[in-house]
């Protein structure tokens, strides 16, 4: 579990970015971050494997204070995936970019090459073993940005935007693969403002807006909020916002992803499927 | 009279074993809106860039065909030459803005144009002024938003009035409110300044409003080339475009048997239909 | 390793006097200290000359900062001391040498800390100094803290990877760098690009005729400071040739440890 209570941070000088947060993340729930830019979302999640430690109140992973740990200690259960992929990309070869963290946590060579084969395998980053990451196309080095950090099963993984710059077939990919880690027990948190991105995935939401939390709720609450959605700088998804201007015709207004709208039009129009 | 032309369009970069663009012909009449999209590697970006002459003089490799973009080959004339006629807005408005004024960017194109200094401020005025960012001139752009600095990429695009704005992916670092703002923006420049847009997205659910032309591309190819309404149906389902979710989900209906007039592609055109279905 | 040390180079606006003036007169009075203090060894004429910049810094409303770059060079100006002292230079004139270096390096702090990179720019155009050198220059000032904060963002990702840099011996830390410089140069290397990129596509080049919208001007209070400038120089060196300065002296010295002395 992550916790925080009472979290503000400030970096040195500047006015506080989070300013008083109180969180309770369970093990294997799927949460989103979402907010306007600026709102402290990146802060938050460096706040949990110990880059930043708070200016005051707390944060706790699995009984830990952060504060009697070391970011070494805390990342081999808090795995954090950086937004962009060029900033951790650095070896010869895809296959010494997988080793590279578990060599730093002290695994033993053949269970480094067991788990590098096998993450390589699961993101069918096989055939790219041994190519520099460098030529890689940007979809692929995100991907291997995200294998070097889940090599070593982290429990807890966090995203930081995992959506941007990626095409349709790669988001859909992504979705799926979310889905699965979290389905494997694992906490999944994923910063992103990719309003149709979430609401497909209907994940738990917190709204943060100017360091603080607005809305804590289900997918599907946070994200028919006019009001909350509007302070976060979102929007409503488009079924969503097909969906609220049609409630007065018999349609549930709550309904968020296109396959739970499907059911919901062919029973309103008298089919079942 | 086409404003851009491709003939027969082909480019293999240095060192690329197969092209990244290949047998590209398509015209493109002033005025239009059109919206570019394909998987990632489809060769958006290296369309674009062959637009505004970074192809062949920034990027090296083998040139085939034509190209020509109001009135000028881009085989023949460098990327300045060009810039006057087509301008291109980037992905990351941070490695776009590079004074410490907006200002000072919006007037960099005008003066490396040698124009005189009266011509260049009442261009810098006009161009913030029609991108709505006039207070800002005095801020440095790492004091902006991801909004307002994309705007100031605009405005120093628009300062050299080309007939032509490419513009590669404007809103994937901007937040949902700022995306739809910055495409009212640009629908703005083509509506009421004529100025030819080429947008080039994977977000279509934001996008198919203002367009009245969607070319997608698969492999380098031209896949599809047509009206919004033409072109999202299930060819282009397969090929893996993001199709706006109310069109995905009326794909979905039709395929379990409900009948509709026409398919939506906007919100409003779904109430419509909806709605219509409903009340019987 | 701190990346604090380029907090007292980097530009901030501030409505003061020194940070409106014209940058020319700002670099020739930089260039007046600077000449000043490299001029003497007299430890008490480099004391005045230090001190002349506290005015200075006054009016620029920087203390904080102008005190942090000097803290940042701590390290050198020790080291500069020491080599000085163990190689049988007496104390007083090793205090010399560090103070001469301190000098400089604040001097140098102020001129940036009070500069924007444009003005900079606009200030080496409008001397004539071709196009291409003095946008290479101002962008390159204009990349810094960009720099800084990308490279703290890879710190912060290796570290997340279980990169631990402040233990191991001394080779160890050093290899440790590599995964913090390579991402670095990347970054700072597609960043290029990119910028190259949207500056042909706005005409880099075209016209070899600029005429820039914002224009330097030199007021009456420029030519002020240069004369005062020019008058300081003056002084200094009259000082320097005719004036017998009072010299400290503390009799102490490295004791003879070393075989070469």
């Amino acid at each position: 579990m992550i916790q925080t209570e009472g979290l503000k941070f400030a970096y040195p000088g500047s006015p506080e970015v989070l300013r008083g947060i109180d969180l309770k993340i369970k093990d294997d729930e799927f949460v989103a971050i979402m907010g306007e830019n600026g709102a402290g979302k990146t802060t938050l999640v460096k706040t949990f494997n110990g880059l930043l430690m708070p200016s005051a109140g707390r944060v706790k992973v699995d009984g830990v204070d952060t504060h009697d740990s070391s970011v070494a200690k805390l990342s081999r259960d808090v795995g954090l995936v950086f937004q962009n992929p060029d900033h951790q990309l650095f070896s010869e070869t895809v296959r010494e970019e997988l080793a590279f963290s578990l060599r730093n946590f002290g695994y033993e060579e053949d269970t480094i090459d067991r788990r590098v084969a096998s993450i390589l395998e699961t993101l069918d980053l096989t055939r790219y073993a041994e190519s520099s990451p460098f030529v890689l196309s940007g979809g692929e080095r995100k991907r291997v940005a995200l294998a070097a950090v889940l090599v070593w099963n982290p429990k807890h993984i966090i995203l930081d935007e995992p959506t941007i710059g990626q095409d349709y077939q790669q988001k859909d990919r992504l979705r799926n693969f979310i889905i699965q880690l979290n389905a494997q027990g694992k906490t999944v948190i994923i910063i992103s403002h990719d309003v149709e991105f979430v609401a497909e995935c209907k994940p738990r939401i917190i709204l943060l807006s100017r360091g603080l939390v607005i809305g804590d709720r289900p997918a599907e609450d946070i994200l028919t909020d006019e009001a909350l959605l509007d302070r976060a700088s979102l929007t409503r998804p488009q079924i969503g916002a097909l969906m609220h201007q049609l409630k007065d015709y018999g349609l549930p207004e709550r309904t968020i992803d296109v396959y739970s709208a499907e059911q919901a039009i062919l029973h309103a129009l008298g089919r079942k499927e | 009279m086409s404003i851009v032309q491709a003939n027969h369009l082909s480019f293999t970069y240095t060192g690329a074993s197969k092209p990244s663009i290949e047998d590209i012909s398509i015209g493109i009449a002033p005025g239009e809106f059109v919206v570019l999209t394909g998987p990632s590697g489809c060769g958006k970006t290296t369309i674009c860039r062959c637009l505004n002459g970074l192809i062949p003089n920034f990027y090296s490799g083998d040139f085939a065909g034509e190209l020509i973009v109001d009135g000028m080959s881009v085989k023949q004339h460098t990327t300045a030459e060009l810039a006057p006629h087509v301008g291109m807005v980037f992905q990351n408005p941070e490695n776009q803005l590079f004074s410490l004024s907006v200002e000072r960017d919006v007037a960099f194109g005008p003066e490396n144009l040698g124009l005189r200094r009266e011509e260049t401020r009442k261009r810098v005025d006009w161009a913030l002024d029609v991108t709505g960012i006039s207070r800002l001139k005095d801020k440095p752009p790492y004091e902006l938003s991801g909004g307002q600095q994309q705007r100031a990429a605009i405005a120093a695009v628009l300062a050299m009035q080309p007939k032509v704005m490419i513009l590669d992916e404007p809103t994937s670092f901007l937040d949902p409110k700022s995306a739809l703002e910055i495409l009212e923006v640009i629908s703005d420049l083509n509506k009421k300044l004529g100025i030819t847009i080429i947008l080039v997205e994977h977000r279509l659910d934001i996008v198919s409003k203002h367009a009245n032309r969607v070319i997608v591309m698969d492999n380098g190819r031209i896949v599809l080339d047509g009206t919004p309404k033409d072109v999202y149906g299930e060819h282009a389902r397969l090929i893996g475009i993001g199709l706006p979710r109310v069109t995905v989900l009326f794909n979905l209906l039709q395929r379990d048997g409900i009948r509709f007039a026409e398919t939506p592609t906007t919100v409003d055109e779904a109430v419509d239909v909806l709605r219509k279905m409903l009340i019987r | 390793m701190s990346l604090k040390v380029f907090d007292g180079f980097k530009f901030a606006k501030l409505p003061t006097p020194i940070h409106n003036m014209d940058p020319r007169a700002k670099f020739i009075m930089t260039m007046g200290i600077f000449a000043a203090a490299l001029l003497f060894q007299n430890i008490y004429a480099l004391i005045v000359i230090f001190l002349i910049q506290l005015p200075i810094v006054y009016a620029s409303k920087s203390w904080r900062k102008w005190a942090g770059s000097m803290r940042a060079g701590l390290l050198l100006a020790v080291l500069i001391f020491v080599m000085n002292f163990v190689f049988g230079s007496t104390f007083v004139f090793s205090a010399a040498m560090t103070l001469r270096f301190v000098t400089l390096m604040s001097t140098f702090s102020l001129f940036f800390m009070t500069t924007s990179p444009d003005d900079l720019g606009l200030a080496l155009e409008q001397t004539h100094v071709p196009y291409t050198l003095s946008f290479t220059f101002t962008t390159a000032v204009r990349l810094v803290p960009t720099m800084a904060l990308d490279a703290q963002t890879v710190i912060d990702a290796q570290r997340s990877r279980g990169l631990e840099l402040d233990r191991g011996n001394f080779m160890k830390r050093i290899r440790n760098y590599i995964p913090i410089l390579i991402p670095l140069i990347v970054s700072a290397i597609r960043r290029s690009i990119e910028l190259a990129e949207a500056l042909e596509s706005r005409g880099f080049g075209a016209s070899p005729n600029r005429q820039p919208l914002i224009v330097l001007r030199m007021k009456a209070t420029d030519y002020l400071v240069v004369t005062l400038t020019i008058l300081m120089v003056t002084l200094a060196v009259y000082v320097y040739l005719y004036v017998p300065l009072p010299i400290l002296d503390i009799p102490i010295k490295m004791p003879k440890i070393f075989p070469w002395f």
